[in-house]
């Protein structure tokens, strides 16, 4: 099957410091992936990267292909027609995310206008029945409301709503339930997963919580200062994750039942983009770092099937595994 | 059993609000009733959403609001009179850090300054004393001299939170409260610091109240638990037991909101309705309207906090006792 | 929204009232009248006489008093100079200040406002550069010396315009551009932060992602939200209309509000320069207000908050 996104070796430096430094990442059709790591790991830049919504300063290299045409550099009007129509996105902090000077209905319409052949009467309609799905009660009379009347998830279920105007085959979700308290995450979440089977659609859900990934993707991606380090479907990477950082954010998370056990912590800091140590960007912190990790920034490589890891280690024992099934 | 350092007892706030700017002023009831009893050497974890009252709780048991009802005794004494001497005596034996470590620092001193700052305010030992004192806060808090000369500006975010604490420390306080000191955090620094505020807990004797919507950080920490809604505690019992095993409607929602590694969201809860609003209050129990089993009696008659077994206390009436709940 | 504006009328009434205090405090402390417009070689009889019959020997809150008092009644006082009541002379020379001050503002308008939209949308480019610079320049070199500088240039050099006078449009033309040039530097610096900031809002991203092209973002979602701090330093604009060209005025000899003001502060002849002062206080409230309804106009936020009123 081809994917429905390839990114291959994107790169992105802010005025000369990289903040993404080669992501290589592909996507099925209707499949959800997880992206986690912290901030400044890069996983919001990849997307904004990938759809041209960085600010123009940012240079970017590499590939972002979707269903095979390329996006990186492609013409203003044919990238304003994938964004909002093939891939749609919502952000972190609902309260600043929607235009305070326009009603709900304009915001909605506009995106209706611009991705589907409707008009008039018929553009109300559907800018009401997207609020009814989103679960926006009394929509008629809120259409004409403005976004601060709105809590604030109710305000992440119009930008939803939004995000499913153009009736996109991508929802890149970055960071969508953040902002919001935990009953209302739970609502959140929970409405991204209905709608996401209900219209067959790929998710792409960008989150710091490795609960609220693993509960609501198929595979996961965990991001550290501007690579992918691990990759893997998400029950086996949070039973047995296998790169040292992901291990590292695993166990920093306070267990909720069980036993209490001391937390390990990562020591030290991410490190600043502008001064990246030299090989494996997390060796400075690593408990398993070798002097090999600080030579050469290892790549990341498949260790089975559907898993691969960017960890010297792991390489080792996959050519120790190769030697063993060569003899 | 411990003997308690801090008793709160049915204390009272409410804020007048307006809506908008020359809207009707409203009362907005921020805590009602709650009464806790914190023993020395003890975490007490409060936790709850926004407009749940935990940070106005945290504020009040300091002193620095005063309650309009109720009563709060620190060792044993009321607190004293606002600006008072005694006031500053008991004030040096407690001591807060928020969530925000770089609104807490002055971004034009040193950090090492801002950490002797409370000494010199409390006039504690001589100028050599001070600074030695700050060595050690220093490596309490695990940093070094070295970041003691840099400016706050020069520090990340955990480096920040710890020099916020060992200014808190630096009076030797017996009593801390701490509201969401590390949701500003990364996952794997806000190990760390949880980690350090463990070890300092231990090494001190330090009594805690900490203050959190991260129910996982909350549970790490505490030994009671106490659960808000709307301004009153729902739920209060020990930390593991609270979480394993929650009893109250709301808690139940909040412990299965909570993303867990390894389990899909099958058979969560999913409460309908928005956060309440504190200045709108439901009557009743305030839960009520979003509450999944909510029976008629939930609308008119507010559900007192009762014990129910061991040492758990829950506001509802559908759960009364060991014997109710079995025959139920 | 009643009380809204009722507390702000009041505020304007109240600073109507502390602006003509002011006057009035100042120009008493700084000098007999009597004597600046007789002369010190005036008998004292005559001298007397005059201040007797402008009030002038009255007890000072006497005289403040009786001049709010008469203010109430619409009664601005009469030159001390030719005994025209103050309000006429002042009137009489407000067309020649619009003259100058409305064309001035519509091309400070036209030429601030796109500068800043344009530098800010093209922020770092050697256009948004060159903006700045000449902004920076246009609002920190004072008008007097911007205003010199084109009679040099313009009448004393090139000799293309007169450097002073009213006889023609041409005459015109020097203070006008003094005037433009200075405001549409301050309000380009304005547009420019005020369209910055609204760019970097998460809407803006919201808006380019929901496949909005960057025209229509531009148009409208970032310039709505723009104009809302841009019309605040509009309406200052406006208060200036009547007596924001005191100096350029003076210098290109325009018989105007400004140099009637000026001359006026210099003989004290205070019932001129109250009557100017109230004018130009009103005029700045006006704005104000007319402002303030603006802010309800296009932000639905403070509206909102002016319905529950």
């Amino acid at each position: 099957m081809s994917p429905l996104v390839s990114i291959e070796d994107l790169r992105v430096a802010f005025s000369g410091v990289p903040v993404l430094r080669g992501v290589d990442l592909t996507l099925q059709k209707g499949e959800a992936l997880g992206l986690v790591g912290e901030s400044g790991s890069g996983k919001s830049v990849t997307w904004l990267a990938a759809l041209g919504l960085l600010p123009r300063h940012a240079r970017v290299s590499g590939s972002v292909r979707l269903d095979g045409r390329e996006l990186l550099g492609a013409p203003a009007a044919e990238l304003d027609q994938v964004r909002g129509g093939r891939v749609a996105m919502i952000f972190q902090d609902p309260a600043s995310a929607l235009n305070p000077v326009l009603t709900i209905r304009r915001q909605l319409s506009e995106a209706l206008a611009l991705h589907r052949d409707l008009s008039g009467n018929a553009v109300k309609a559907e800018a009401r029945r997207l609020l009814d799905l989103v679960g926006i009660p009394d929509a008629a009379r809120r259409l004409e409301a403005y976004p601060h009347e709105f809590s604030g998830g109710q305000v992440q279920r119009i930008m939803i709503a939004m995000a499913l105007a153009g009736n996109p085959d991508l929802l890149i979700a970055d960071e969508p339930t953040t902002a919001l308290d935990a009953t209302i995450q739970a609502q959140i979440l929970e409405l991204l997963s209905t709608i996401r089977h209900e219209m067959n659609m790929a998710m792409v859900l960008i989150s710091h919580d490795l609960g609220v990934v693993a509960e609501n993707c198929d595979r996961v991606a965990v991001m550290y200062a501007g690579r992918i380090v691990e990759q893997a479907p998400s029950n086996q990477l949070f039973a047995d994750p296998v790169h040292p950082y992901a291990q590292g954010l695993i166990g920093a998370l306070p267990p909720l039942d069980g036993p209490r056990r001391r937390l390990t912590a990562i020591p030290g800091t991410v490190p600043d983009p502008a001064q990246m140590p030299v090989g494996c960007a997390f060796a400075p912190r690593c408990a398993m770092a070798a002097e090999a990790c600080g030579v050469s920034a290892p790549s990341l490589a498949p260790i089975a099937d559907d898993r691969a890891v960017a960890c010297i280690r792991a390489e080792a024992s996959r050519r120790a595994l190769l030697g063993i099934a060569a003899e | 059993m411990n003997p308690p350092l801090v008793e709160v007892s049915a204390i009272s706030r409410s804020y007048s609000m307006r809506s908008g700017m020359f809207g009707r002023a409203a009362a907005v009831h921020a805590v009602d009733g709650v009464s806790l009893t914190i023993r020395k050497g003890q975490t007490l974890g409060l936790v709850g959403e926004s407009g749940s009252g935990k940070s106005t709780t945290g504020r009040i048991v300091l002193g620095l609001d005063p309650p309009d009802s109720g009563e709060v005794r620190f060792d044993g004494k009321p607190m004293a009179t606002l600006g008072t001497a005694a006031w500053r005596a008991q004030r040096a034996r407690m001591q807060m850090i928020f969530q925000d470590p770089l609104g807490a620092l002055d971004r034009r001193l040193p950090v090492a300054t801002q950490i002797r700052e409370p000494l010199d305010i409390h006039g504690l030992g001589t100028a050599a004393e001070r600074e030695d004192r700050v060595r050690e806060l220093l490596r309490a808090v695990e940093l070094t001299p070295a970041h003691g000369v840099r400016y706050p500006g020069a520090l990340s975010g955990g480096q920040r939170q710890r020099i916020v604490l060992a200014r808190a420390l630096a009076t030797k306080p017996d009593f801390l409260v701490c509201d969401e000191p590390v949701s500003a955090l990364d996952v794997s620094i806000q190990a760390q610091v949880v980690n350090l505020l463990c070890d300092l807990q231990a090494q001190l004797g330090l009594t805690l109240l900490f203050i959190s919507h991260d129910l996982r950080v909350v549970r790490q920490i505490s030994t009671i638990v106490a659960v808000m809604y709307l301004g009153r505690i729902v739920e209060i019992g020990s930390a593991d037991d609270l979480f394993a095993r929650p009893e109250h409607p709301y808690t139940q929602a909040l412990v299965s909101a909570s993303p867990a590694p390894g389990r899909r969201s099958a058979g969560r809860i999913v409460l309908a309705g928005d956060p309440p609003n504190p200045a709108a209050r439901p009557k009743g129990c305030a839960f009520h309207p979003r509450c999944p089993r909510a029976i008629t009696r939930c609308a008119s008659e507010v559900p007192a906090l009762s014990a129910v077994d061991g040492d758990r206390q829950v506001a509802c009436h559908l759960v009364t006792g060991t014997q109710a709940r079995d025959a139920a | 929204m009643g009380r809204y504006f009722a507390i702000r009328i009041g505020r304007a009434a109240l600073t109507i009232v502390l602006v003509v205090t002011f006057a009035f405090v100042v120009l008493r402390l700084s000098g007999d009248p009597a004597l600046m417009i007789l002369g010190p070689e005036a008998p004292p009889e005559v001298l007397a006489a005059f201040r007797k019959a402008w009030g002038l020997d009255d007890p000072i809150w006497f005289q403040y008093l009786d001049y709010f008092h008469a203010i109430a009644k619409g009664e601005l006082g009469r030159s001390m100079r030719d005994g025209r009541p103050a309000i006429e002379l002042v009137l009489e020379r407000i067309p020649a200040t619009l003259a100058l001050t409305l064309p001035a503002f519509a091309f400070k308008v036209a030429l601030g406002v796109p500068a800043g939209i344009y530098a800010a949308l093209h922020r770092g480019s050697a256009i948004d550069r060159a903006v700045m610079m000449t902004a920076v320049a246009g609002f920190t070199v004072p008008s007097f010396v911007l205003a010199l500088l084109l009679v040099l240039v313009f009448a004393v050099q090139l000799g293309w315009l007169p450097s002073g006078g009213q006889d023609s449009w041409r005459h015109a033309i020097l203070p006008i551009a003094t005037l433009s040039l200075g405001g549409a530097a301050v309000l380009a610096r304005f547009t420019r932060s005020a369209m910055l900031e609204v760019l970097g809002q998460p809407y803006i991203r919201t808006a380019s992602a929901k496949g909005v092209p960057w025209r229509k973002v531009v148009t409208s979602h970032a310039l709505p939200n723009a104009a809302i701090p841009t019309v605040t330093i509009l309406g200052f604009m406006v208060g200036t209309l009547i007596a924001g060209a005191v100096v350029v005025e003076s210098v290109f000899a325009w018989p105007g509000v400004g140099r009637l003001l000026v001359v006026a502060v210099a003989n004290r002849d205070l019932a001129v320069v109250q009557c100017i002062l109230l004018l130009v206080a009103m005029t700045m409230v006006t704005s104000n207000l007319i402002v303030d309804f603006l802010y309800g106009f296009l932000d639905p936020r403070l509206r909102a908050k002016g319905a529950h009123a």
